[in-house]
């Protein structure tokens, strides 16, 4: 297990003020695996104290998680590049240390930009990568750096290795990650959750993994320090007024700062109902956090939930097409002014969802389509529709 | 004031229960959770389904803040056993879109799908019921799955034969509107007061009932093991009638001696064409006469039992427009399987294949259910499930024999029944992990047992000797242990009840020979048996026989002889 190294927590928390530029070494105290036997997701509930860092936060806000990369990545990048590891570099701001530390500890050692590649050609000479960054050859670049990290372009580029100096001169400063909380201070005081799925798939041949999520889920276990700071999120935040109704749509790790709106709303005694639309793969293994939400439906605290599970039938079912299904309450509730949150994917289900948000204001609302989308914009401008995604 | 015993639980659900709806519809919209009201998950089973979950999982779902891992078994009646190609296909297709990815031939000569999770339970109904078979009685207070012979090549009796098992079938169907109205969304019917049920009443029965079609000299429905049979008797060539025997049931509990297997009495012969009334009159008996206070002592055979079976005949006789006639003679060789082809005068072929464990899926080394799909796409003829978990690949035309022989090949089903006697003459229930009831392990389990007695058989020379051998997971009898010659009852985890001394043709109980034996000890008990079996036998001697005139048990005469008579050692701590 990893502890970084951190000054004491108790000696200097006051002095030294704990957030973005000295991160607070949070004990880890306790890491549940959210997915049951059978799944093909790993998602992690994770509770870390906050126990003497002074930091507070809102629900709605960000915990950032600084990492540093995994042994195994770290090896085979000084394998690729024919170092040892033992070879001193100067990392800016930091000092002079051993290479394989500062690649474990300093650099982003995986993220494959055009930018890396040109700090590579220029080290290398390699006449193939300078042919590929020229501005002719964009989706050849685009080609290769899909799905590759620098460890490929290393082995691709630089077949006889490269110096230290040469190596830790390509990356930048190992960036710290974000995760919506997924707890309530006033639930939880001095803790704060996460909800963090670890990345994990296979590219070119390789198996590859998340910086960040991976190394919670496999460098940290319960007693271990993990360095964080808490970035707020002004533009997510419940409603002021606690009797208006709030639709939260999360699906996967898009839960997390919906946990922490229920478990906020039942400590404050917030009379407005609530309602819950969450989706991933399968009903089964990936129905994250089921106890808490089924509690909260029978102690009424959950006024409905709604569910959709992609991979259970042979037709894909996501929460955009629940909300279709009662496209008619919805409107309703929105008519009485609910507030509207997606949290999750940027990608694909944001949109989704948002154009069901129209589809549901045309169909229910006898609006036009810029009609609607005006409206939604509105709701945007009256915080009335808000949105976390990534 | 009535002294009345109280009805037991289950009568207030049903009668509570609006003709077997419930809030059934209600539950299936919330999908909080994948489970039932505990009142809905006792009429689903009149539906055709069962709440489960799967009990390997049970320690490790909370932690993972998950409720247990709930999904349904679904059976699908064939009356008969009988299903086309297409029918087959989409059992097929639905055990990959919302089960499992596997078809269980159940003892019962039903389909079941394992692990369909509450979100699909409607739809795969609905989609059952699109290929004309459905699920409605296959469990429940009702009649089950109509039993009958399968085997083709006994032409036009057989088919008058599967003619009556349908139509008894189809009378005891419940005709209640709820299995349209949930599965179906059939028109809802306002008032109660528009429908009943003609045979049932608003209470159905004290508890299942069994009906099957036997063909003698094959028992391979275990007619004694039933509720109501019927004994096909062949008259030069033609379907005399049959005799009904009634009052024959397999379950029991652990522990308590009032429970206990019984085998069916013969009480008369009724001509063919009387067969539906004789099954409606039989099952009116039961309905009024059964046991409903007590759901341990709910079955027919119980019914039989208290009043006898010259009462049940009396009875029987009043209510019927001719009484039965005295029953005709039959003989029963065995209730096993033929493997292989074998060719009728009609020109057509029928292939029976073995089926461990009634299992249909694919493994690395056996892709049975890619096989056996491919084969339903060019098949001219049916498929029938057998009373034994196999499968007859049946009415081949002599045109098509050859793709299928080669298909046969091709997936490695040829030779599936290329095994001992003894495996192919094995049953075993599903138990572990999904069955609710299982106190251990069965179809897991039996295969690997059988390996281990197939050296002993191997030693000893009886490769090619029957032995009937059955495993189930609990004392309720699915795989009808208590007429096998050899059978495994689940105790607890890893230990079993062992019986011996059931009749080869399933026409004698067992008797407990060893309780609560470790699983690892099964062999080395039975060892010294089958050795002494192979060296001592008579001629033609079966195992069963022999194990009573060796003495290692008593005979069992009937049920209430079934605890009886244990020879001191059956209880021999282990």
């Amino acid at each position: 297990m990893f502890n970084p190294p951190v000054t004491d927590p108790d000696v200097s928390a006051v002095a030294v003020g704990y957030g973005k530029k000295h991160p607070f070494p949070a004990p880890v105290l306790k890491e549940v695996l959210l997915n049951g036997k059978g799944s093909a997701k790993e998602t992690w509930h994770i509770e870390l104290s906050l126990e003497g860092s002074g930091m507070g936060y809102e629900v709605g806000d960000a915990l950032a998680v600084q990492p540093v990369n995994a042994p195994d990545v770290v090896e085979s990048l000084l394998r690729a590049a024919g170092l040892g590891g033992s070879e001193s570099v100067d990392v800016r701001n930091v000092g002079v240390k051993p290479l394989g530390e500062a690649l474990r500890e300093d650099f982003d050692i995986t993220g494959l930009t055009r930018n890396v590649l040109g700090k590579l050609a220029a080290a290398t000479g390699s006449e193939a990568l300078s042919a590929m960054l020229a501005d002719e050859a964009k989706e050849s670049l685009k080609a290769y750096v899909d799905g590759r990290q620098i460890v490929d372009a290393v082995r691709d580029f630089a077949p006889d290795g490269l110096a230290a100096d040469a190596l830790a001169g390509l990356f930048r400063k190992l960036p710290p990650r974000l995760y919506s909380i997924a707890s309530s201070p006033l639930a939880h005081p001095g803790e704060v959750h996460l909800t963090v799925g670890a990345v994990r798939y296979r590219s070119h041949g390789v198996e590859r993994k998340g910086v960040c999520s991976t190394f919670l889920a496999d460098q940290v276990g319960a007693g271990d320090r993990v360095p964080v700071f808490v970035q707020p999120n002004k533009n997510f935040r419940l409603p002021e007024d606690p009797s208006v109704p709030i639709i939260l749509v999360g699906p996967g790790t898009g839960i997390a700062p919906f946990r922490a709106f229920i478990e906020h709303r039942v400590a404050t005694g917030a009379t407005g109902k609530s309602w819950l639309f969450f989706g991933d793969q399968h009903y089964l293994h990936d129905f994250l956090y089921q106890l808490e939400w089924q509690d909260h439906l029978k102690r009424g605290t959950l006024a409905r939930l709604d569910v959709a599970f992609s991979r259970d039938q042979p037709e894909k079912l996501y929460v955009q097409h629940r909300m279709l299904e009662h496209a008619r309450e919805l409107h309703a509730w929105l008519e009485e002014g609910a507030h509207f949150y997606v949290c999750g994917d940027a990608s694909r289900m944001a949109a989704d969802v948002h154009d069901a948000l129209v589809t549901i204001l045309e169909q229910q609302g006898g609006m036009t389509r810029d009609a609607a989308e005006a409206r939604l914009d509105e709701m945007k401008h009256a915080k009335r529709y808000q949105r976390d995604v990534y | 004031m009535s002294t009345e015993p109280k009805l037991s639980a289950s009568e207030h659900i049903k009668s509570d229960s609006h003709y077997l709806r419930g809030t059934i519809a209600e539950g299936l919209l919330d999908l909080s959770t994948g489970s039932m009201s505990e009142q809905d998950q006792q009429l689903l089973k009149f539906h055709g389904t069962y709440q489960q979950d799967d009990r390997d999982l049970r320690a490790q779902r909370k932690q993972h803040k998950l409720e247990k891992a709930y999904s349904f078994m679904i059976r699908i009646r064939v009356p008969g056993g009988v299903a086309t190609p297409a029918q087959w296909l989409e059992v097929d297709r639905m055990s990959a879109d919302y089960a499992n990815g596997t078809i269980k031939l159940t003892t019962r000569q039903a389909f079941q799908l394992h692990g369909v999770i509450k979100s699909n339970l409607k739809r795969t109904i609905r989609e059952i019921n699109r290929t004309a078979m459905d699920t409605i009685a296959a469990c429940g207070d009702v009649n089950r799955n109509v039993m009958c012979n399968p085997n083709p090549f006994l032409s036009e009796v057989h088919a008058e034969v599967l003619q009556a098992a349908q139509a008894i079938s189809d009378h005891l169907t419940p005709q209640t509107r709820a299995y349209h109205e949930i599965w179906l969304d059939g028109e809802k019917i306002e008032s109660s007061e528009q429908e009943e049920e003609p045979v049932y009443g608003r209470t159905y029965l004290p508890r299942k009932f069994k009906i099957t079609i036997a063909v003698p000299p094959s028992n391979d429905v275990d007619v004694f093991a039933n509720c109501l049979s019927f004994i096909a008797i062949v008259e030069e060539g033609r379907l005399a009638g049959f005799n009904v025997a009634v009052g024959g049931g397999m379950g029991s509990s652990h522990n308590n001696e009032k429970t206990y297997p019984r085998l069916a009495d013969v009480i008369g012969f009724c001509p063919a064409d009387q067969a539906v009334e004789v099954a409606e009159k039989v099952v009116v008996l039961q309905r009024d006469f059964g046991d409903r206070t007590d759901r341990k002592h709910a079955r027919f055979k119980y019914t039989v039992d208290d009043h006898g079976p010259d009462w049940i005949l009396a009875k029987l006789n009043e209510s019927l427009d001719r009484p039965l006639e005295p029953a005709r003679p039959f003989v029963f060789e065995s209730n096993g399987d033929r493997y292989g082809w074998v060719d009728d005068a009609n020109g057509r072929s029928h292939f029976t294949l073995f089926v461990q464990g009634g299992r249909v899926l694919d493994t690395a080394d056996h892709p049975l259910r890619s096989g056996l799909r491919e084969i339903a796409k060019v098949h001219d003829g049916d498929f029938r499930l057998t009373p034994n978990q196999n499968l007859i690949i049946a009415n081949v035309s002599p045109e098509n024999r050859p793709r299928i022989e080669a298909l046969l090949a091709e997936y490695g089903i040829r030779d599936s029944h290329q095994r001992s006697a003894l495996r192919l003459n094995s049953l075993a229930c599903v138990a572990l992990p999904t069955c609710g009831l299982s106190l251990a392990e069965a179809e897991r389990y039996l295969p690997d047992l059988l390996t281990e007695l197939e050296e002993v058989i191997e030693e000893n020379g009886l490769r090619h000797d029957a032995i009937t051998i059955r495993m189930t997971g609990c004392p309720n009898g699915c795989a009808r242990p208590y007429i096998a010659e050899i059978a495994f009852v689940g105790r607890a985890p890893g230990k079993y009840n062992v019986y011996l001394g059931g009749g080869f043709a399933g026409q004698r109980l067992s008797k407990l020979y060893r309780e609560s034996v470790p699983s690892s000890q099964l062999k080395d008990l039975l060892a010294p048996v089958i050795a002494h079996y192979a060296r001592e036998r008579a001629d033609g001697e079966r195992f069963g026989d022999f194990c009573i005139r060796a003495g290692y048990v008593n005979e069992t005469v009937q049920g209430r002889d079934f605890h009886l008579n244990l020879k001191e050692e059956a209880h021999a701590k282990r």
